[in-house]
């Protein structure tokens, strides 16, 4: 009988364990399940794509499945001089495949990104190589192009092997490889990449400072004005905020045009005898990038500022404090958060200004995205287009992480 | 017996001949107003002279769409618009069908560069040296496009390396013939490139080719390189007075091929034969400032119509076509340098 009664408490005791189980399972699981839309539209439209196109700017693909024997036969050459006859009776027999086959075209283009020409190098060869020829093959390849006789050329179909490349990330970096495989710098007319990272960082820093100068007074004015004050002014950094990128951007083409508003208002005022060029230039670039960002920074600016209590400025003046010393002492240390957020939220958006830049902008106004679009449209390099947005993405996440470490991640409020 | 097997013969030539008749020509452009304007002048009156129907597609270019296309053995297409480096690429890689032109008329029936193996040029338009006759009087050149000193102001020209080293060569004296020529040395190259330099700190660099009539029209600068048709519309549309020279300006065609294997390359190649009518290519200049490209389509054209014709042979014979061969070759390099030369 306690026998059976010790089962049945046991018993009890487990269907309530269970039960307890689940009662703290429950919301978790249900919350997870509530998420995991959100998780898998962020994963697949998001992570993915991105994933996949940094990828390219590692991935080297094209060439190596075009021509397996002629990399078989380079395997171990060592760049200086031409490779042995196998090497060009092996490229002889995977051009005659490729063309029967179709698969030509890609891996062509792909090489003529690393070396001009040479598109029309495989292609024309491919064509002329596809009869039967007397004699050794090295002697009809060196006949259907001169180009094969070159190290060079050899050295570009080695380079693009695959399956995995440095190639993109050098040529982003302005450095290549040359036949033996050493790292050296690209020609000084080719070289373009570091001059633009440093200047898309320099654009950036410049806008970031403006936009903090010019949103730090604003903010203030909105924490401390009278509550309907305060909400109008509000308003007002949002509605630009409201309207398009490219409207906003599109504005501002308006206002600096030669014959536009402003240069209108600086020649009635006498400041300048005839209308001065205003657009095209890094001047309309800036002052269109502080416009479109300036609500990033005066919002978490208005949300520190708005939650110092006042009593802590009056405080500071009945002890005797000057206002310059009570600001700096007491208000400003209380606004750094504000100060970290706002200035990260703009730093980094800035970094990928595309549009502003190409329609305000000269030729020394471009930042990194306009090449990123460039090599992914107008060359159809996608291999560089990937690296470079990887190195920016990298760069960023440096950024970011290093503010983590200075600051902390902790004291960034934004609401 | 013999009926039924007769019959049941019948059945499977229905059957395999149905996928072929199942789907009507389809015709693929650009969109937009221009496929409108197709539309009007060649699709609907094709369709109504020979009571073959059509369905119609437009597409954005781009060789691997036909690529991938080709390769899928999905391919619905079977007459597509392509621009001439799609045509050189795709007739290379043996994506379209090489043309009978004893049916369309035979090759003397068009200007000679329209003809190609696996194309025929359906328009030709120019990028030309445009500028406002409000604020400058005479038709200048590029050698006055280049000299700042007699005529100051900025000048506009398309952000990119295509077209602005032949526009510098030209500028500088070389003969529109010997362009290309120079281009594939490599002092000609640097040669073209001392010539921008010179005019670089005087450019304004467009990118769509919109902003090329709007930057002329808001007096951003005194001249510029355009399309030819981008000025032409200004004027229409927003009675602009943009003046176009002809001389030195470089063209491209676009070209109508066939899909290789396409079910319907019989009514394609009728559709051909009546786009080949020079009274039919003739409707389309007052629509859209594209020359029609068989001999004749500029015969009986208004004057200010004529004027503004790519194919008008006062227009063409002073224009130096593209290059595509040098461009394929070298665009991936030439873009590089002039990235850098820019970014300096």
């Amino acid at each position: 009988m306690q026998e059976i009664a010790a089962i049945e408490t046991g018993k009890a005791a487990a269907a309530l364990a269970r039960r307890a189980r689940r009662a703290g399972c429950g919301p978790k699981l249900s919350a997870a399940l509530l998420v995991l839309p959100l998780l898998l539209f962020v994963l697949v439209a998001f992570a993915a794509p991105i994933a996949a196109m940094l990828a390219r700017g590692l991935a080297d693909p094209e060439v190596g499945p075009v021509l397996p024997r002629t990399l078989a036969a380079l395997e171990g050459w060592n760049g200086a001089a031409l490779p042995d006859d196998a090497a060009f009776a092996a490229l002889v027999e995977d051009l005659r495949d490729a063309r029967a086959a179709g698969t030509l075209p890609v891996a062509a283009g792909r090489l003529n990104h690393d070396t001009a020409g040479l598109r029309t190098t495989l292609v024309a060869s491919a064509r002329r190589l596809a009869a039967p020829f007397e004699g050794p093959a090295r002697e009809a390849v060196l006949r259907a192009d001169p180009a094969w006789g070159q190290v060079e050329t050899w050295g570009a179909i080695v380079r693009a092997r695959g399956p995995w490349t440095d190639f993109f990330l050098l040529a982003a970096l302005d450095l290549r490889r040359d036949a033996t495989g050493a790292i050296g710098p690209v020609p000084a007319d080719q070289a373009v990449f570091r001059t633009i990272f440093v200047r898309t960082f320099w654009i950036a820093a410049m806008v970031t400072a403006i936009t903090l100068v010019a949103g730090y007074p604003l903010a203030a004015l909105i924490a401390l004005a009278r509550p309907g004050v305060s909400a109008v002014l509000l308003f007002l950094v949002l509605l630009p905020f409201w309207t398009s990128l490219l409207v906003r951007t599109a504005a501002w083409m308006v206002l600096l045009a030669r014959e536009g508003v402003v240069n209108h208002a600086l020649v009635a005022l006498g400041l300048f005898g005839a209308p001065q060029q205003l657009l095209f230039n890094r001047f309309a670039v800036v002052i269109a990038m502080v416009h479109i960002l300036l609500p990033f920074m005066v919002l978490p600016l208005y949300a520190v500022m708005r939650q110092i209590p006042p009593i802590h400025l009056r405080a500071a003046a009945s002890l005797g404090a000057h206002p310059a010393s009570a600001f700096r002492r007491v208000w400003l240390p209380q606004t750094l958060p504000g100060i970290g957020a706002g200035c990260l939220m703009v730093f980094i958006q800035a970094l990928g200004f595309y549009i502003t830049p190409a329609l305000l902008g000269g030729g020394a106004d471009q930042m990194l995205p306009y090449f990123i679009g460039f090599y992914a449209n107008q060359t159809v390099n996608w291999g560089l287009a990937a690296a470079l947005s990887l190195l920016l993405l990298a760069a960023t996440l440096a950024i970011v992480g290093l503010y983590g470490r200075l600051v902390g991640f902790s004291a960034v409020r934004t609401a | 017996m013999r009926r039924s097997f007769l019959a049941a013969a019948a059945a499977a030539l229905w059957l395999a001949a149905a996928p072929a008749s199942a789907r009507d020509l389809t015709i693929v452009s650009w969109g937009g107003a221009y496929q409108d304007a197709q539309r009007e002048v060649y699709f609907r009156p094709f369709s109504q002279a020979t009571g073959i129907r059509f369905v119609e597609d437009s597409w954005d270019g781009g060789i691997g769409v036909l690529r991938t296309r080709m390769q899928s053995g999905n391919n619905t297409w079977d007459l597509v618009q392509v621009e001439s480096e799609e045509l050189l690429l795709g007739c290379e890689e043996g994506l379209f069908e090489k043309l009978d032109f004893a049916r369309i008329g035979g090759r003397d029936h068009y200007v000679p560069e329209a003809v190609h193996d696996c194309g025929i040029g359906t328009i030709l338009y120019n990028f030309v040296l445009a500028w406002d006759r409000a604020k400058f009087q005479g038709t200048p050149t590029w050698a006055d496009f280049w000299n700042v000193e007699r005529f100051p102001g900025k000048r506009g020209l398309r952000r990119g390396v295509k077209m602005n080293l032949e526009y510098a060569l030209l500028a500088d004296g070389v003969p529109a013939n010997q362009v290309y020529a120079t281009l594939r040395t490599e002092a000609g190259i640097d040669r073209a490139f001392r010539m921008l330099d010179r005019l670089k700190p005087h450019i304004v660099w467009w990118q769509s080719s919109a902003q090329a009539p709007q930057i002329l029209g808001a007096g951003e600068v005194l001249m510029t390189s355009a399309p030819n048709g981008r000025i032409t519309n200004a004027n229409r549309t927003e009675r602009r007075n943009f003046g176009i020279q002809w001389a030195g300006s470089l063209y491209t065609i676009d070209s109508w091929v066939i899909m290789k294997g396409s079910p319907n390359a019989e009514q394609a190649y009728r559709f051909l034969a009546f786009a080949a009518n020079p009274q039919v290519q003739a409707r389309l200049i007052p629509l859209i400032p594209y020359g029609g490209t068989a001999k004749g389509a500029n015969d009986g054209l208004p004057p200010d119509l004529l004027e503004v014709s790519p194919t008008n042979p006062a227009n063409l014979s002073v224009s130096l076509m593209i290059d595509d061969q040098f461009w394929l070759d070298n665009l991936d390099r030439l873009s590089q340098r002039f990235n850098a030369w820019l970014a300096r």
